[in-house]
């Protein structure tokens, strides 16, 4: 008997339909499609201004808090319900906030919350959903900045404020807090542009674990960056997609010749 | 603005090209040597080889250079790729010169078999490889790069009829096998560097379109499209 062929069909976390975004009159993200694998590490690259970052802020509808910022289109996740499917982020009646507790964001810059110890600044999104239960804070709390890798370096001291860690253990301060309410996928704006070289690759490496957890859309401005910890990269000009794929292909084999001349720095 | 890049990788195609005019002088010799067999001549080989060899190893170095300091992607990546390729290609085909200095000695241009096996046109065939396959790198040349493909056969057949004849030749005179031996080498020598000009040929393909033609894996497709 002939064994039919087994065709995997990966797993979505995310995928957006013609979606567009707006500064004003400004079209700056023009009916992007594209879909990212369950687990994979997605990156973003292209020149300043071509809307890699409203994209990505699309995804979890903070571009829509901006004043005359206006949103176009669909995004849709990775359902919640044992049956599966899918669920539209813009569908009417979504509230904003469940989103961004299902889409956690880390900025380009480290923001822990000023005033707030370390382990208030990684329990303050689990606060937000009302859990009060010290032990099970505690359990998060420890779990979270053990995924972000800080725990060892701040155990002995998560009364401390979260300003007082350096660069780089801020913004692991920031992933943390972003994991801790368990997010299914983890936006990251250019997490590391801040960071020395050190902190580079501890974020780098912490991004690569995280994939087995987590689906991690990253915007990167280092191409090599990019090389290192993506499967798949799309490259993004004057807000359209230019090409997607998987990052291998990209660095040797882009399709084309303007991803070619980005990513070779002959403009951008 | 000119990119860093594009400087450095000039004047290392300009290299390769200088290193390539090297190798064709060693060639030249080698078999311009076919028919002296003068022992001067055999020693001016001996000189180029050695400054092929240190050419080698200096565009190595560059290339180890480049990839550290400037990481690049994309067709810049694949460039770089086939250079430090081409550059071993161009050190063998040095030795394989060397090789036809020391296969030398036994031929005898008016011999009865040598002048039947013509190892002078099947020479010039290889020569003419090796020039148009350096030009195709230095003009990204698909177009002659796949010429230079397709000549290869031509080379193979020249090489086999050269062993054919020598078997025969070997079962009839075998006081003369030495001799013998020595055309079937030669021709070896020759198709080897016919061989190295054909890789650089496949490497010119890949730099220039991503495409690997090696192994004729993909070689008749793109056959059929130029």
């Amino acid at each position: 008997m002939e064994l039919a062929a087994k065709v995997e069909v990966p797993m979505l976390a995310l995928e957006t339909e013609k979606l567009s975004a707006w500064f004003g009159d400004n079209h700056v993200v023009k009916e992007v499609s594209l879909s990212v694998v369950k687990n994979d590490v997605f990156s973003l690259i292209g020149p300043s201004g071509c809307g890699k970052s409203t994209f990505i802020r699309c995804l979890n509808r903070l571009h829509e808090e901006g004043e005359g910022a206006k949103v176009n289109g669909d995004v849709y996740i990775e359902g919640l319900a044992k049956s599966g499917g899918r669920e539209n982020i813009y569908a009417s009646g979504i509230d904003p906030v469940s989103v961004r507790r299902r889409i956690g964001m880390v900025f380009q810059k480290p923001n822990p919350f000023p005033g707030l110890s370390i382990f208030e600044n990684v329990a303050s999104g689990l606060r937000l959903a009302q859990v009060v239960r010290r032990n099970v804070l505690e359990e998060v709390v420890e779990m979270s900045l053990i995924q972000a890798a800080l725990w060892d370096e701040v155990k002995d001291q998560l009364k401390k404020p979260g300003t007082s860690l350096s660069g780089g253990q801020q913004q692991r301060l920031c992933i943390a807090r972003a994991l801790a309410v368990r997010p299914q996928i983890l936006l990251m704006d250019e997490p590391t542009s801040a960071l020395d070289p050190i902190s580079t690759a501890r974020i780098e490496e912490l991004v690569m674990r995280l994939r087995n957890d987590v689906t991690v859309v990253i915007v990167t401005h280092n191409m090599q960056q990019a090389a290192r910890i993506s499967n798949q990269t799309a490259f993004f000009l004057m807000g359209e997609l230019v090409e997607l794929g998987p990052t291998s292909r990209i660095f040797t084999k882009p399709k084309d010749i303007r991803t070619e001349q980005y990513i070779t720095g002959r403009f951008g | 603005m000119q990119r860093q890049f594009e400087t450095e990788l000039r004047e290392l195609k300009n290299r390769i090209l200088a290193m390539g005019g090297l190798v064709e002088q060693a060639i030249e010799k080698s078999t311009f040597n076919l028919q002296t067999r003068d022992p001067e001549v055999f020693r001016q080989i001996k000189a180029v080889e050695r400054r092929i060899n240190q050419e080698n190893m200096a565009i190595d170095n560059i290339c180890l250079e480049i990839l550290a300091r400037l990481s690049p992607v994309a067709a810049d990546l694949r460039l770089i790729l086939a250079i430090i390729k081409i550059n071993t290609d161009l050190e063998r085909m040095g030795d394989q010169a060397m090789n036809i200095g020391y296969n030398v000695n036994h031929y005898r241009e008016d011999g009865e078999v040598t002048t039947q096996l013509n190892l002078p046109s099947m020479a010039e065939l290889v020569k003419n490889m090796v020039r148009e396959a350096l030009d195709a790198f230095m003009k990204d040349d698909v177009e002659l790069a796949q010429k230079v493909l397709e000549s290869d056969d031509a080379v193979d057949q020249f090489k086999n009829n050269v062993f054919l004849k020598m078997v025969e030749y070997m079962k009839l005179h075998p006081q003369n096998i030495e001799p013998a031996l020595d055309m079937i080498l030669i021709a070896r020598n020759l198709e080897r560097m016919a061989d190295h000009a054909t890789n650089i040929a496949e490497d010119v393909i890949f730099a220039c379109t991503g495409e690997d033609v090696r192994h004729g894996i993909g070689r008749a497709a793109r056959a059929k499209k130029t």
